[in-house]
């Protein structure tokens, strides 16, 4: 039978955030999974969503957090910041009792603030993240026959901001962005994309589903969180 | 070595076009890219070359990217040929 989808919040800066999530109240593991971040987010959250129903049959509960700024929330994106996400995980954890993390790309800038076991799977740095979103810009603003480049916007964004992609950028964001790495530590496992029979969906041009992946990604979650050292 | 980039580039489009098997192996040198394959937006394109520069370890100039660079297949393969030999 398919699980039920549960409904839940936390709390972070003063406001409420959602959190989707699958599983029982007693749980003796319970996941918190960080999401990639901006257009990679969209792409992948049918895959993670899919590998989330398969969990609560291996005793597991999960929580998909909604970061402050996206998806279901409703504060604006443009007051964000990395410092402000790393709060909003901090608090989530503390909030849903998450004896683990699970983050996927960009999450993977997010996870540290939390000393639990973390599992990661193709994290990315920040720059990275950011040169893709300012390529897209520069290729969008010439379409339009307006000449841009990634220095001279990061320039003016320094000051007002920047909206690349449809995603309004605080200066304090893009600044964050240019030099966020992910931290490694000993409570920290990185998958390799073989490990989930993976394909590059944050990669993909519509956001779309793998079935083998989420099965996979699910198997690996429960086999590492049943197994690392906590 | 310019065979190892070609079918990096179609592995590549595999990728972030979610091409079966069947679909990569029919692109060939005059397969029109950009423009001619909707999902090909700019977004897209800055993933696939942002993804590119890790695979091949190449720098990408954004003033080299426009509409002519992914005319075609065979096109975009020329152009990382010739960044990889520098």
């Amino acid at each position: 039978m398919t699980p039920k989808p549960v409904h839940q919040f936390y709390e972070t800066a003063g406001h409420r955030e959602y959190c989707l999530s699958f599983g029982a109240d007693n749980a003796e593991r319970t996941i918190l999974i960080i999401p990639p971040l901006f257009e990679e987010m969209n792409r992948t959250r049918c895959m993670i969503v899919e590998a989330m129903r398969q969990l609560p049959a291996r005793g597991i509960r999960t929580y998909l957090m909604d970061l402050p700024g996206c998806n279901e929330s409703l504060i604006p994106l443009s007051l964000q910041s990395l410092t402000s996400w790393h709060l909003a995980v901090a608090d989530a954890a503390s909030h849903l009792g998450a004896t683990h993390i699970a983050a996927i790309r960009g999450g993977c800038l997010l996870d540290h603030v939390v000393a639990v076991p973390r599992w990661r799977l193709a994290p990315v740095q920040g720059a990275t993240l950011l040169k893709t979103l300012l390529r897209s810009r520069v290729a969008g603003d010439k379409e339009v026959g307006v000449h841009t480049t990634a220095g001279q916007l990061l320039a003016d964004g320094c000051t007002e901001g920047l909206n690349l992609a449809g995603h309004r950028l605080s200066p304090q964001m893009l600044s964050e962005l240019e030099t966020a790495i992910p931290i490694v530590t000993r409570l920290v496992t990185e998958a390799q994309l073989d490990d989930v029979a993976g394909s590059l969906l944050w990669l993909r041009t519509e956001p779309g589903e793998n079935k083998e992946m989420s099965a996979a990604f699910a198997a690996r979650l429960d086999i590492w969180s049943a197994t690392c050292a906590r | 070595m310019a065979h190892d980039i070609e079918n990096a580039i179609r592995r590549l489009l595999s990728d972030v076009l979610g091409l079966s098997p069947v679909q990569v192996s029919a692109i060939k040198d005059s397969t029109e890219l950009f423009g001619a394959i909707p999902e090909l937006d700019s977004m897209a394109v800055a993933g696939l070359l942002t993804e590119l520069e890790d695979r091949l370890d190449i720098i990408i100039d954004d003033g080299d990217v426009d509409a002519e660079l992914f005319a075609t297949f065979v096109q975009l393969v020329r152009y990382a040929q010739a960044k990889v030999a520098g």
